[in-house]
């Protein structure tokens, strides 16, 4: 093995590890929660998670993909919050897979809102502090 | 390409796996096949996160959660709640001992919080069985540079301006160390790791070899390069079998890729690494008795000069270097000189790991940068002393190091400060001890480990050590005089001054600082024939406080010796000369009627 192999070889691994380096401060990537109570999963949020994971990587994007509880919005199922890093997150409902690819190639590589946002129309005790 | 959605890290360092972190993770693993899950979620065995004292921890990423005292039998809750529902179970979350809220993610605890961590940057992290995850996180990414963009001069010139100094305890410059064996010539040299870590209750180089073991060879090759060795050995004691195992896993998978051996990565350098078991002396931690143990010799010291720069193993050149060191190494030569030298303080670089341990609420294994204070170790990472009691004193340094007290609080903690305070900085374990402990057992304590070890091979230290011990047991025993504690102040003193190696001329630290700093204690023992902290069994008595006494009988009931005497619903009796005090009877006296006196 070469230096240039152990390069190549060590680029092929990071991949493995990214979930866990990413991990380590989110804020710095984009953050993606997935609502996966009953009602999320019962309307496909598993198949958009791992859409999410397998498609961050395959387009070469620093995500951190997490589950989350539900959020409320029960009616537009499956729902997901995006946090681009150093902006407010954004919640998007009815996520298929289709909308995920919009999501993904406008949202979060280009910042522009695509369908499907659901205004913030609640404040929690956090952003109250 | 993977398609996890999820790890789990589970710490596989010695203390968790005494705990069964070994059965959570099959647990974990059958739990996760019953599902059906076993190709979306991975189960790593990683090495110590530090955290022992609330150990086995399961580490869940990516959302960062952090249980702790994790049970195999929560290997269930943890899939099915976590994983498959996606909530936190609650009940295995660290809770912060102030507030008493739990806190889910690790970022949050104060006891991570302050640390930065550089030797152990991959300790809980990554799998130290599987070089491809050391790969992921640039391993052997230094030894490749060095090999084919640096000379060997200027990897020593790297590690100088590091500023580098060695963590075994002595603090030497490490580029220096490395200068003068490239400097000397021979056909041979060897490269040694030191891993005989014999300090009681230190533990960061088991834990660097547990849980990173590619960090150090991959440090031990750089350091081949560098001085003209192709021969490198790791003495690391018996004792450490998980260590020993990881190791030879580790040397094996290097091997295969071509990391370690003939012709490293095509550059020409080749180098190999071998062990060498110890049997775990303590005075096998100084170089030359850790070489003539490894010659197959009597671990026994020779005097300095010759260093084993010039005359090492097998009378060849020889660069001593301990764990933590050389797990440091790696970084230094990717980040540069100039990155690490940026951290600590102005002649102590970089980060130190520190084994907490005793009165603590924190039992384990930190790293924060030099400079840091002892109050923020103690009291911010390490979560303060025990049951509420009150600090007083922390000893550093081991049996060679000395205590320091609240006066020495807000030191900054560096190789140079914690001499000039009358301590040192050792291999970095550091003891806590609170208002109940007796400073003179302590000294005691310690000079009964120093006299076990001692190699018996100089006077001073086999016999003065010795003598040291006995007028500190005479003390205890409440027949020491003040006489006894000028001959304890100057034997010290002969002692460190004539001993051979650095086991004799520091044993006696012990006994000194605790001399200037607990006099008080010492003059207790002596004058009053008292023991201020109650631990000194010949200097205290147990006695019944009538006024309280209900005569319920249940301390006699417990005496192990029958010395309490009284019949029910009347005041008891306990007869100093039978009584042996345990202490049962006071523990189990409902009325607050048992007393020492």
């Amino acid at each position: 093995m070469s230096l240039a192999d152990l390069k190549k070889k060590r680029d092929e691994l990071k991949s493995g590890l990214n979930l866990r380096v990413n991990a380590i401060d989110p804020e710095t990537h984009v953050q993606v929660k997935v609502a996966m109570a009953t009602c999320g999963i019962a309307s496909g949020a598993k198949e958009v998670m791992e859409f999410f994971i397998e498609q961050l990587d395959r387009r070469n994007i620093q995500g951190v993909v997490t589950q989350t509880g539900c959020m409320g919005y029960c009616y537009a199922e499956p729902t997901i919050e995006v946090t681009l890093p150093g902006k407010e997150p954004v919640v998007f409902g009815y996520v298929n897979l289709k909308r995920a690819d919009q999501i993904i190639e406008r949202y979060i590589k280009t910042g522009e809102l695509v369908d499907g946002i659901i205004p913030v129309n609640y404040e929690t005790i956090h952003s109250k502090e | 390409m993977s398609n996890y959605t999820m790890h789990l890290l589970v710490c596989g360092g010695t203390g968790c796996r005494a705990s069964e972190s070994d059965a959570i993770v099959a647990n974990l693993r059958d739990e996760l096949e019953i599902r059906g899950l076993t190709d979306k979620i991975q189960v790593i065995m990683t090495g110590c996160f530090g955290f022992c004292e609330k150990g086995p921890i399961v580490n869940v990423m990516p959302d960062n959660t952090f249980y702790v005292q994790v049970k195999p039998e929560d290997a269930q809750s943890i899939v099915e709640e976590h994983i498959v529902k996606g909530r936190k179970v609650g009940r295995l979350l660290y809770r912060d001992p102030r507030t008493k809220e739990p806190v889910s993610d690790s970022k949050h605890m104060g006891f991570f919080r302050k640390q930065l961590r550089i030797a152990l940057r991959n300790c809980g992290f990554i799998n130290p069985e599987n070089i491809d995850e050391y790969l992921a996180k640039d391993g052997y990414m230094a030894l490749g540079k060095a090999l084919s963009e640096m000379t060997p001069e200027q990897v020593v010139k790297e590690i100088k301006d590091s500023g580098l100094r060695g963590r075994g305890g002595a603090g030497f410059p490490t580029g220096l160390k490395w200068e003068i064996a490239a400097k000397n010539k021979s056909d041979v040299k060897y490269v040694v790791c030191n891993a005989d870590e014999g300090d009681p209750g230190a533990f960061m180089d088991r834990s660097v070899l547990e849980g990173d073991p590619h960090s150090v060879l991959e440090a031990m090759a750089i350091c081949g390069y560098s001085i003209g060795s192709a021969e490198g050995l790791i003495y690391v004691r018996a004792e450490y079998p998980l260590a020993i195992r990881r190791l030879q896993i580790a040397i094996k998978q290097a091997k295969e890729y071509g990391l370690l051996g003939r012709n490293i990565l095509g550059t020409g350098f080749s180098f190999d690494i071998t062990l060498r078991y110890g049997a775990g002396a303590f005075v096998c931690g100084e170089e030359t008795a850790l070489i003539h143990s490894m010659e197959g010799l009597r671990g026994e010291p020779t005097i300095k000069p010759p260093f084993p720069a010039e005359s090492g193993f097998r009378g060849k050149p020889t660069n001593v270097n301990n764990v933590e060191t050389f797990a440091s190494v790696p970084v230094i030569i990717l980040k540069g000189a100039s990155w690490f030298n940026k951290i600590g303080t102005e002649k102590s670089k970089g980060t130190k790991v520190f084994a907490l341990a005793g009165k603590i609420n924190n039992v384990g294994l930190i790293e924060v940068p030099m400079g840091t204070t002892l109050r923020e170790v103690i009291f911010e990472i390490g979560g303060g002393i025990r049951n509420g009691k009150k600090f007083k004193a922390v000893q550093t340094g081991g049996p060679s190091g000395g205590c320091l007290t609240e006066k020495h609080l807000d030191v900054p903690i560096d190789f140079d400060n914690l001499i000039a305070s009358g301590s040192m900085m050792g291999s970095g374990g550091m003891i806590v001890m609170d208002e109940d402990d007796c400073m003179v057992s302590i000294a005691k304590y310690y000079l009964d480990f120093t006299v076990e070890e001692s190699c018996g091979k100089c006077a001073p230290c086999r016999i003065g050590n010795k003598r040291l011990h006995e007028l500190l047991e005479h003390i205890c025993a409440g027949k020491g005089t003040m006489a006894d504690l000028d001959r304890l102040r100057n034997m010290s003193h002969v002692i460190k001054d004539t001993a051979l190696c650095g086991l004799g001329q520091t044993s006696p630290n012990p006994v000194l600082s605790t001399l200037d700093n607990f006099m008080n204690e010492y003059v207790a023992h002596v004058t009053d024939k008292k023991c201020p902290a109650h631990q000194c069994k010949s200097l205290m008595d147990y006695i019944v406080n009538k006024e309280n006494c209900v005569g319920c009988t249940a301390c006699a009931r417990v005496c192990p010796v029958n010395a309490i005497s009284g019949e029910r619903k009347e005041i008891h009796y306990i007869n100093p000369d039978i009584c042996i005090k345990c202490g049962a009877c006071k523990e189990k006296c409902k009325f607050d009627a048992i007393y020492i006196s």
